[in-house]
């Protein structure tokens, strides 16, 4: 596993160190929102894309310290809402360059709150907190890479797979869903991949099966060196599975329900390895959301240690 | 209108303003410390501190409701020596004053806690948890029982009595908090913090079984600010000498405001910087308006205002 210890974090900026440095047998704790701002951000645009909503926030300097993985966290429902918690968002794609320094959100309208959002106009202006939490770690090499997303989870993928192009990355890609009105790959996302499979459980769309299935076969044909994944919990804990029996390294962005998303409520912990071999319960906001596959204990989630 | 006295005192402890992180909603405030200097604050007062390390319950330990939420966190923690060795000397480094909250499954334990504390540096006051709702036995919500609450309060008291306040945290899932806060008081409490949470619990349609992973959970957030209200406006009429910390729903100025009329002389904010991690510097900074605006020349004129007679 040489290479997974040559994963380094990108950076934006020469002001950003680390925020999560690995070691070899798990995780030392992160310095804590060093990066995070509270600012008002400004929806540029709203486009209704398939079952999802692609919203465009101009969020101003904030925009340098975002990286592909990194989440925000929006406070929802107006002034007098009864909705009192901020949702949590992954930042699927990153423009600062020409007029906007803006982040992409790719959100599904399921409850209160996310339904509240995406009916928001252009103009509207919204409380934040950005940027939050890990970002993908890249290899320091030009290696083949496999992408895997489980419906919308797809959406940080490609904001990712632009910048292992840029490395010189080969980015194969794996979608998939339970229908194929949930897979989510818009056009120009198609275009920054090599290769891209697409897997629905009922078959309304690419092959019918799960995106767990192929993926033995691809990291032999395509030499996969590196995994990163987003989407449902329980194909992150199969993809590890896979990853560590074929000792590929494994960057999954995971997914606990969020209270507040900047370190202070305890609520998406997760059972995780720590630089001792110590199982602890890390928090998925500070810890998280990107964290090696092989150091989550996936059997222990949702359980008491 | 400089000369207006914003400052506090619970028992003996002065604080320059009067809000507070309240505890297990700031862990031990590094993450809080981003978004505002935790020295513009009266104190932060720490999640509750156990001997041991924690673990917690497991998750889904969150549920938003109408202006609520319930969490089943389970006390999740670094245990008394990590926390001594790793966040005083940090909180300490920032200048923060510090309100050490403690929680223990004995009066032994309590106890414990409270010789460990004896003799550190910089703490301003202990809140003894006795109420949280996230335990797996009911009978260890000490505050809920009379004779409970007194004893964990007075072998505190032996312990660290005269050498730092003693802020007994009370539950509101009692049919009278005034007894409960009086025979804490009889067992040395020097104030009381009111309230904790709420014992709630949300049912997953989904599933259609509990969606909590420790089933129930402890209900915060502006819909139980008006039980904070009434439990502090209970106390404060009965024993009209006792500090009070009042805490449960503050999310605004006028809020924070509520609770100082019923008699809290400091206020608590918690799950209002889940929402807005800037809330309590924000709210502090609302309320100094409003007093001013209101004509009270001191926070301490304001202090059970509404208990006054023709009130």
């Amino acid at each position: 596993l040489d290479l997974m210890r040559q994963l380094q974090e990108l950076d934006h900026s020469s002001q950003v160190r680390s925020r999560c440095v690995r070691f070899k047998n798990g995780y030392r704790m992160s310095p804590i929102n060093k990066n995070a701002n509270q600012i008002t951000a400004t929806i540029i645009s709203n486009k209704r894309i398939g079952v999802y909503h692609q919203l465009l926030l101009e969020i101003g300097e904030a925009v340098r310290f975002a990286k592909p993985g990194n989440f925000i966290a929006i406070s929802v429902g107006g002034d007098y809402s009864k909705m009192i918690l901020r949702r949590a968002f992954a930042i699927s794609r990153i423009a600062d360059r020409g007029e906007y320094r803006a982040v992409e959100l790719i959100v599904a309208p399921h409850g209160s709150g996310s339904s509240w959002l995406c009916a928001q106009p252009a103009g509207i202006e919204l409380n934040v907190v950005v940027p939050l939490g890990t970002a993908f770690k890249v290899p320091t090499e030009p290696v083949s890479a496999l992408l895997i997303g489980g419906g919308y989870g797809s959406a940080p993928l490609f904001g990712l797979a632009e910048v292992l192009r840029e490395r010189g990355c080969r980015v194969n890609m794996l979608l998939g869903a339970s229908t194929a009105a949930k897979i989510y790959a818009p056009l120009e996302g198609k275009r920054s991949v090599n290769s891209l499979k697409i897997y629905t459980e009922d078959g309304t769309g690419g092959e019918i099966g799960r995106v767990t299935e192929p993926i033995p076969d691809l990291i032999r044909d395509q030499q996969i060196k590196v995994i990163y994944s987003c989407g449902p919990m329980p194909m992150l804990a199969a993809i590890s599975r896979i990853a560590i029996e074929h000792d590929v390294a494994h960057q999954c962005a995971v997914e606990e329900s969020m209270a507040c998303g900047v370190g202070i409520c305890m609520t998406c912990v997760l059972p995780v390895k720590d630089l001792h071999g110590e199982v602890k319960m890390l928090r998925s906001c500070i810890d998280g959301p990107v964290m090696d596959g092989e150091f989550v204990m996936w059997e222990s989630v949702g359980k008491s240690l | 209108m400089s000369n207006f006295d914003f400052s506090t005192k619970l028992a003996d402890a002065w604080f320059p303003t009067p809000l507070f992180t309240a505890s297990g909603c700031a862990s031990s405030g590094k993450e809080l410390s981003q978004f505002f200097d935790l020295r513009s604050i009266g104190a932060v007062v720490t999640k509750s501190i156990m001997i041991k390390p924690r673990s917690g319950r497991p998750t889904p330990r969150m549920a938003e409701t109408p202006s609520g939420m319930l969490n089943s966190i389970g006390l999740q923690g670094p245990g008394i020596d990590a926390f001594l060795g790793d966040d005083i000397p940090w909180l300490l480094n920032q200048g923060a004053r510090i309100i050490v909250s403690i929680a223990g499954e004995t009066v032994d334990e309590f106890s414990t806690l409270a010789r460990r504390l004896r003799g550190v540096s910089g703490i301003s006051a202990v809140e003894v948890n006795i109420s949280c709702p996230n335990v797996e036995n009911r009978g260890q919500v000490f505050a809920c029982d009379p004779d409970s609450a007194s004893a964990v309060i007075n072998s505190v008291k032996m312990m660290i009595g005269g050498e730092l306040p003693i802020i007994a945290k009370l539950s509101p899932d009692v049919t009278n908090i005034a007894q409960i806060a009086t025979s804490v008081f009889n067992a040395g409490a020097d104030a009381v913090a009111l309230i904790n949470t709420l014992l709630g619990m949300v049912i997953n349609l989904e599933t259609m079984k509990p969606h909590l992973g420790g089933k129930t959970g402890g209900l915060s957030g502006p819909a139980i600010r008006p039980i904070a209200v009434r439990a502090i406006y209970q106390v404060k009429e009965v024993l009209p000498k006792l500090p009070i910390l009042g805490m449960g729903g503050v999310a605004s100025g006028r809020d924070a405001l509520e609770l100082i009329l019923a008699g809290a002389s400091g206020v608590s904010v918690g799950t209002a910087n889940f929402g807005n991690p800037s809330a309590v510097y924000e709210i502090q900074e609302d309320l100094r308006k409003l007093l001013i605006d209101r004509g009270f020349s001191s926070l301490s004129d304001a202090v059970g205002y509404a208990h006054r007679a023709g009130a």
